[in-house]
């Protein structure tokens, strides 16, 4: 089937394994009934298995809610951070802020693009190592090509997260993956080649979901709400003083560094 | 002063009392205010902001037929659709419009298809030998926060013929482009659109007519993306205030067949 036959036979009814509101009465969470089976489980537990099918267990899912809290920052210069303190600071609605603040997360410097590339790289370099690759010819294909995220970092090359979350992901008996042995023996590989390379927190998040089994959509899915907890305390503190003060700019904020004073060609056409 | 933005698009001169209150703004170098208000065309203004120059007539007329192109692709138009569920469900304005948004942001029907085919008008031109070769052989695409598209950029992939207002847009904007030097690819587009279709396999969109616009008014393929998501708003704003005016009773709410019901779809 294709062409316009495939919309036809997709119009008005969608197939679906991922779940069905049975509105009055009941709610299937892929499979499973959503009140009966799944209505007390950790809201984390909730989210990785509508994204996965899976079901982790107890201990996975502290490293994966770790993941998360220990990158919750309260910081309202930071960009995504900033819109959303912006957005109160300019009255406008929490869903507003927190939803801005989150899309524009999927960011090429930091939050989505990082991580997405730094788990397909790592996934990839596993496989290839594994396959008796030095991992020193892999880097030196991936440089060739393109530049490998999870390693330097936006502002300070030093990322104060990584210890707190290794600590932990060994506690829990989760730092022994392939994954991130491959991200550890990268980062002093790459630190030769430029000291401000060292390890991020893409690489390490990375590497240790590929450890737990996630694929890189997955994980892609999984970082999403990675930033938001910082962000609330953000937009309410903004909404909070007085309207419009937060890093308000004045004339003189603006460097000008376009074209001087001229004429609108219009008036000099008419 | 320590920490400024630097410009080059955007110049105010603040009011005597009031750093903060603006009593002249100039749009790289022209009086907005003072001079161009009353005298500007929007897609003036729009087009000096993005280019960094006043457009000529053609190029200004160009870019108004291609916005009333865009400015409204119908209720089945997925990103219309997306924004007319905000309206039934009394979202927020902006929330409507960031529906609207995401939704047109995609690789099918949306901004980074348009993204993808200016980026193919850059790499190929006007030579249909290099987009036989680009068909054949995409360029690789590195996994990222896109997800893979299944179909060249600039073409329907369920599509048949290509649609009359495809052709009556391509015919319109190619006659515009005639008055502009420097614009080639609407018209090697009009002249070759049949040729390209057989190369491509499919028929040429109506995204691909909005990116050899774009390219003919000397606009980026990042330009592209956001000019596209931003001309195509005003359809979805206006269907999306219809339909929270109707109300969600009269909107469709489809049916689902669920295939892994653990009661075998009993109630």
């Amino acid at each position: 089937m294709s062409g316009p036959a495939t919309l036809a036979e997709a119009a008005d009814t969608l197939r679906t394994r991922m779940g069905q509101c049975f509105v009055g009465s009941r709610v299937v969470f892929r499979g499973h009934d959503l009140h009966a089976e799944l209505g007390d489980i950790d809201w984390m537990d909730l989210f990785v298995f509508g994204i996965t099918g899976r079901r982790y267990g107890v201990v996975p899912l502290r490293l994966l809610h770790a993941m998360w809290v220990q990158t919750s920052y309260p910081d309202a210069r930071i960009w995504n951070n900033r819109v959303a303190a912006l957005a109160g600071s300019a009255r406008s609605t929490p869903g507003l802020g927190m939803s801005a603040a989150l899309a524009m997360s999927e960011a090429q410097i930091y939050g989505g693009h990082p991580c997405v590339r730094a788990i397909d790289f790592l996934q990839q370099a596993r496989r290839r190592v594994e396959s008796g690759t030095p991992l020193a010819e892999v880097l030196r294909d991936e440089l060739a090509q393109r530049r490998i995220y999870g390693y330097g970092r936006p502002i300070n090359r030093i990322d104060e997260r990584l210890p707190w979350l290794t600590a932990l992901a060994r506690e829990l008996g989760l730092a022994a993956g392939p994954h991130l042995q491959i991200a550890n023996e990268v980062e002093p590989l790459l630190v030769a080649h430029d000291p401000r390379l060292q390890m991020n927190y893409a690489a390490l998040t990375a590497a240790l979901a590929a450890d737990l089994g996630f694929s890189a959509r997955e994980f892609h899915h999984f970082q999403v709400p990675m930033l938001l907890a910082g962000m609330a305390p953000c937009f309410i503190e903004g909404s909070e003083r007085e309207e419009g003060a937060v890093f308000p700019l004045s004339c003189e904020h603006l460097a000008y560094e376009g074209p001087a004073k001229r004429a609108w060609p219009a008036l000099q056409r008419s | 002063m320590g920490e400024r933005i630097h410009t080059r698009i955007w110049l105010e001169e603040p009011e005597p009392d009031n750093a903060f209150a603006t009593r002249a703004a100039y749009c790289r170098g022209y009086d907005v205010y003072g001079e161009m208000l009353g005298r500007a065309r929007w897609v003036e203004m729009l087009f000096l902001l993005f280019r960094g120059e006043a457009p000529g007539v053609a190029q200004a007329d160009l870019l108004e037929a291609l916005a009333v192109g865009l400015m409204n692709a119908g209720p089945r138009d997925p990103a219309v659709h997306a924004a007319m569920c905000a309206g039934v469900g009394g979202s927020t304005a902006a929330a409507t419009l960031m529906a609207a948004l995401a939704v047109g942001a995609g690789q099918h029907a949306g901004a980074r298809e348009v993204f993808g085919a200016v980026q193919a008008f850059a790499a190929c031109g006007t030579e249909l030998a290099a987009w036989q070769r680009r068909f054949a052989a995409p360029p690789a695409d590195v996994m990222g926060i896109w997800p893979e598209s299944g179909h060249p950029p600039g073409f329907d992939p369920h599509g048949v013929t290509t649609p009359l207002p495809v052709q009556q847009t391509l015919a319109a904007l190619a006659a515009l482009a005639d008055a502009i030097d420097e614009a080639r690819h609407l018209r090697w587009l009009a002249a070759n659109r049949e040729a390209l279709e057989v190369a491509a396999g499919r028929p040429l969109a109506l995204s691909g007519v909005a990116a050899a616009a774009f390219a003919d008014l000397g606009l980026t393929a990042d330009q592209a993306e956001m000019l596209h998501l931003l001309l195509r708003l005003p359809g979805a704003a206006a269907h999306a205030l219809e339909q929270r005016d109707a109300g969600h009773k009269q909107f469709p709410f489809f049916a689902l067949e669920l295939e892994d019901d653990p009661l075998g779809g009993r109630r």
